[in-house]
């Protein structure tokens, strides 16, 4: 396996043989940033590809299909069209708040999308609470959804806001849960220890049960974190036009439109991280001769592979229930998820004492 | 507390249906048409309703009788008829026959009131949908032959 922290070393000595320390880790932050931006773009860029052609099989019909070979350059002349529009600012608006509202949502989801090792020794963010900060770090989006529907002084704004304040903010304890199932399991909160610890299998096979239990809790709690699939009801089309982003336009919109589906990608990543094994090839213990012939798979293949499988599975579970009522989404959160998630932890410490796993 | 555990996995249960249709929805035959591209190949759905035609026999005779019951059948006033009366040479009687049979594509809903009301089947929709012109007037169409 390819290590990437050979490459990024010798760019560190390289510049440090060249200029002050200081200097070549500042120079160095201002390049990671550079790249981490436009790495969170393409993504974007993908993702919305990729919803649309997803989405449109799940519907019996064929999506973009005329703009560029199977309609691959519509998204590019998408974002070119939204770059193009004018940003309205509502007159009674509260407009320091209102301007703010989706850098919070873009800052949070960055911030997030820094944690993600990508592949070995591509990690931004990498430390021994890295998933501590992770949560915390996508959880400050909600701030930006709530002030965006305080701000824009509109009603529609301001329930899809209250919506998503009450829903993402219960389903964080499902993520928070089932995240924790694995946590002890690994007795690590490092991600790139995580993925490490993966190298004699992954965790939903190390862990059987309660690590499956706690996959399927964390795919519908992030499904209903990133306000996607049955959980949409900040932005229910229906009963609130656009719900928290209805008053926006131009790029500030494109800012929330964008932040949900990379939060997608987030949320779909670190499930791939934490439950199959991130960039770790798969490994059967015993068959040399097979784990040398998937080492040979770069890393990044294997993340992308398994990140975007997700991702997958997520629009799947969209494009084919109907969304939740209110007290309905709270009561999947409060009488089930979290109940179940208790036990299931309780069910992973017991597995860990006994020595049950693989 | 049996119940919750019931209403759980019978939740579950028809949710993994729910997804199972999606699933085999994903990998069934998509039902777009490419319409510009595939133009000469495109077969309407019989019952599609693209416009009202009246179909002559190889004589170039239609059904018609001049009887009025479409016109007065229309909601819209998309059908107009002209008629004479002329006289039978076999028997000498007093005849209604169709002068011409106006028909405005541009005010028809499409709604088939017409065709259910014609006691003789003259007119019929046909499957043709390629309607756009470029004046208003071209749309009011001729449909029996002179
Ligand atoms: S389809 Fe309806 S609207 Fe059109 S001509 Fe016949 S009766 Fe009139
Ligand atoms: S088309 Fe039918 S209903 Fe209309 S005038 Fe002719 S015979 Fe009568």
């Amino acid at each position: 396996m390819f290590d990437f922290g050979i490459l990024t070393n010798w760019i560190h000595t390289q510049l440090t043989s060249v200029m002050s320390e200081g200097l070549a880790i500042f120079l160095e932050c201002v390049i990671i940033g550079v790249l981490l931006l436009l790495l969170y773009v393409i993504i974007a860029i993908i993702m919305i590809y990729m919803e649309r052609k997803v989405c449109a099989a799940f519907q019996c019909r064929l999506g973009p299909t005329r703009v560029g070979p199977w309609g691959s350059v519509q998204v590019i002349c998408d974002v070119f069209k939204m770059l193009t529009k004018e940003i309205i600012t509502i007159r009674h608006s509260d407009k320091f708040l209102y301007n703010l509202a989706p850098y919070i949502v873009i800052l949070a989801s960055v911030m997030a999308f820094a944690c993600i090792p990508i592949s070995r020794g591509l990690e931004i963010l990498d430390f021994n609470v890295g998933v501590l900060f992770f949560m915390a770090a996508s959880s400050i989006g909600i701030v930006g959804i709530l002030l965006a529907g305080w701000s824009s002084n509109s009603k529609y704004s301001l329930i899809g806001a209250m919506r998503s304040g009450a829903q993402m903010i219960s389903y964080e304890l499902s993520v928070g849960l089932s995240i924790l199932t694995i946590v002890v399991l690994t007795d690590t909160m490092q991600f790139s220890e995580i993925v490490m610890r993966q190298a004699d299998g992954w965790f939903i096979f190390k862990g059987h049960i309660p690590a499956v239990i706690a996959f399927v809790i964390y795919l519908i709690a992030g499904n209903a974190e990133v306000n996607r699939g049955p959980f949409d009801l900040p932005e229910a089309e229906s009963e609130l036009t656009a719900g928290y982003h209805t008053e926006y336009s131009g790029m500030h919109f494109g800012l929330f439109y964008v932040a949900e589906f990379v939060n997608l990608f987030i949320i779909s990543s670190i499930a791939a991280t934490i439950f199959l094994g991130g960039w770790m090839p798969l490994h059967i213990p015993g068959l040399d001769g097979f784990n040398a012939v998937m080492d040979a798979i770069p890393g990044f293949i294997w993340f992308f592979a398994k990140a975007f499988f997700i991702v997958w599975l997520l629009m799947w579970i969209k494009w084919t229930f109907p969304r939740l009522r209110i007290d309905q989404i709270l009561t999947l959160e409060w009488k089930y998820l979290v109940p179940i998630g208790l036990l299931n932890l309780l069910l992973m410490v017991i597995v860990v004492v006994f020595k049950l796993h693989f | 507390m049996i119940n919750y555990i019931k209403g759980l996995f019978k939740g579950l249960w028809s949710l993994l249906v729910g997804l199972k249709v999606t699933f085999r929805e994903f990998f069934t035959r998509k039902i777009t048409e490419q319409y510009p591209e595939n133009r000469s190949t495109l077969k309407m759905n019989e019952r599609f309703c693209g416009e009202l035609t009246m179909p002559h026999d190889e004589n170039g005779n239609n059904r018609c009788i001049a009887c009025g019951l479409c016109q007065m059948a229309c909601p819209n006033g998309s059908i107009r008829i002209t008629s004479e009366m002329v006289t039978d040479p076999d028997t000498g009687k007093q005849k209604k026959h169709l002068v011409k049979y106006e028909y405005d594509l541009g005010s028809c809903m499409f709604c088939h009131l017409c065709v259910n009301a014609c006691p003789h089947h003259a007119i019929e929709f046909s499957t043709g949908f390629e309607h756009a012109v470029f004046t208003r007037s071209k749309l009011i169409k001729t449909l029996n032959k002179q």
